[in-house]
């Protein structure tokens, strides 16, 4: 199956083991994703703090562009990216006016019609009895603490995904793969998201935290699915222990690392190995599978 | 995190009925917001609290009442646009350089100008890091839809 596929400036900078790992997963599941032409940036946190035309006309100038090429589905695996294209998609369906200002605005007649999925719901369109029967070393030993972040399910008039403060979708997928998942509290608190640069020490203090009670309910790692929050709880959690004097050593999962390795994948495969925490150390000795 | 707040979405919601405008101007707590949309989501009369927390954010940095700290919030989006604006997709390398020599124009603080320099070989090791960032091909267009939405005004 071909799916139309944006995956927002993250993916194709630091966070290209993200990438790196669904493009491994989809690939064995036979979905080949193809990148919208040219796509622009969906201008993220500062479009919609700065300027709200432009909130709107970034994402749908990729929607449009979607549309052109005859997609009908979309996949985002950026949460911010994914909320910026439905809330631009939902503005746009309920207005003919401001379809037809913004069609002016990108050059591109923009219908807002495009389905824009998240990575979870890709995983659940496969069909988890599928996702279960492809599933080749089964994760036994996996105790992880699904975290969603704010975005994947806030807003929730506009992302309109799971429960928006007892999601339960990404358990599901783990639980499919074998693995085990830990009730606790932090599921759906802040890692600090796009404040890493201007206020680092706003990620440190909400990142320690979800790190810590993750721990404290017995998770022997983190599944994530948005590459701001993997950068804050991985690449930030050196300076998190230096600063707080403790010692977390705690493994940041993308959820396409988890199903990859389920379905058979070296880490080295799936970019496991570029990770900042525990990198180096095998599945086996942390635990996660085997 | 309305709880590490000094002025909460509550507080602040309050001071702008009341007419309190410039007391809310100047409270921090619309730079410690992290636009998680929490307040949004759970306000039982639907205020769009984390939207005017972007709007006291701009209002407060135009009327220059902000400390050079809190200013980095709004320079950091403003250098993000930027980038977009001329690349079409975002190049970290360069944010990362505008955004660090802006705030420093400002507020001279070398040690935030350093801070974050180590993380660039850690990031280069594992391929994360590319010295040539992408950009779009058609970027007249979104230099057009910036000129457009922008309307005159600069970022």
């Amino acid at each position: 199956m071909n799916l139309a596929y944006y995956p927002g400036c993250a993916l194709h900078g630091s966070s290209n083991d993200y990438e790196q790992s669904l493009r491994a997963c989809l690939g064995s599941l036979d979905i080949q994703l193809k990148e919208i032409d040219d796509w622009i940036c969906c201008g993220a946190t500062a479009a919609h703090s700065l300027n709200q035309k432009l909130a709107v006309a970034l994402p749908a100038r990729n929607l449009a562009l979607a549309e052109t090429k005859g997609f009908h589905e979309l996949l985002a695996p950026c949460p911010m990216c994914s909320m910026q294209l439905l809330k631009a998609r939902k503005e746009l369906m309920e207005s003919e006016a401001l379809r037809r200002s913004v069609s002016e605005i990108v050059e591109l007649e923009v219908r807002g019609e495009t389905k824009v999925l998240n990575l979870i719901q890709l995983f659940e369109s496969i069909g988890l009895d599928k996702l279960k029967a492809a599933v080749k070393v089964p994760l036994s030993s996996l105790n992880a603490a699904c975290y969603y972040g704010c975005l994947l399910t806030r807003p929730p008039e506009v992302v309109e995904f799971d429960d928006f403060e007892q999601p339960r979708s990404m358990e599901k997928i783990v639980e499919v793969l074998g693995g085990k998942t830990v009730d606790w509290n932090y599921r759906t608190e802040c890692c600090g998201a796009g404040m890493t640069m201007a206020s680092e020490q706003t990620v440190l203090d909400l990142s320690h935290k979800i790190l810590t009670n993750a721990k404290q309910h017995g998770a022997n790692c983190l599944v994530v699915a948005c590459p701001m929050c993997h950068v804050n709880l991985d690449m930030k959690q050196p300076n998190i222990e230096q600063h707080y004097g403790v010692k977390h050593a705690m493994p940041i999962y993308y959820l396409s690392d988890v199903v990859g390795l389920a379905l058979g994948f070296k880490p080295e495969a799936l970019g496991v190995d570029r990770h900042f925490v525990c990198a180096g150390r095998s599945t086996e000795e942390l635990g996660i599978r085997g | 995190m309305a709880a590490g707040m000094d002025s909460g979405p509550t507080r602040l919601i309050r001071l702008l009925q009341l007419g309190q405008t410039e007391k809310a101007l100047r409270a921090q707590g619309m730079w410690q917001c992290v636009s998680c949309q929490t307040c949004s989501t759970r306000c039982p009369k639907s205020v769009d609290c984390a939207g005017i927390m972007d709007a006291l954010r701009q209002l407060s940095f135009e009327r220059g009442v902000t400390a050079p700290e809190q200013q980095r919030t709004v320079l950091f989006q403003k250098a993000f646009l930027n980038n977009i604006r001329r690349n079409g997709r975002l190049n970290e390398l360069e944010l990362i350089g505008e955004f660090k020599l802006t705030t420093f124009t400002r507020g001279r603080s070398v040690s935030f100008l350093l801070k974050d320099a180590t993380l660039a070989p850690e990031l280069m090791k594992r391929k994360k890091f590319h010295l040539v960032g992408e950009k779009a091909r058609d970027r007249a267009v979104v230099a057009r839809i910036f000129e457009r939405c922008m309307d005159g005004s600069h970022l």
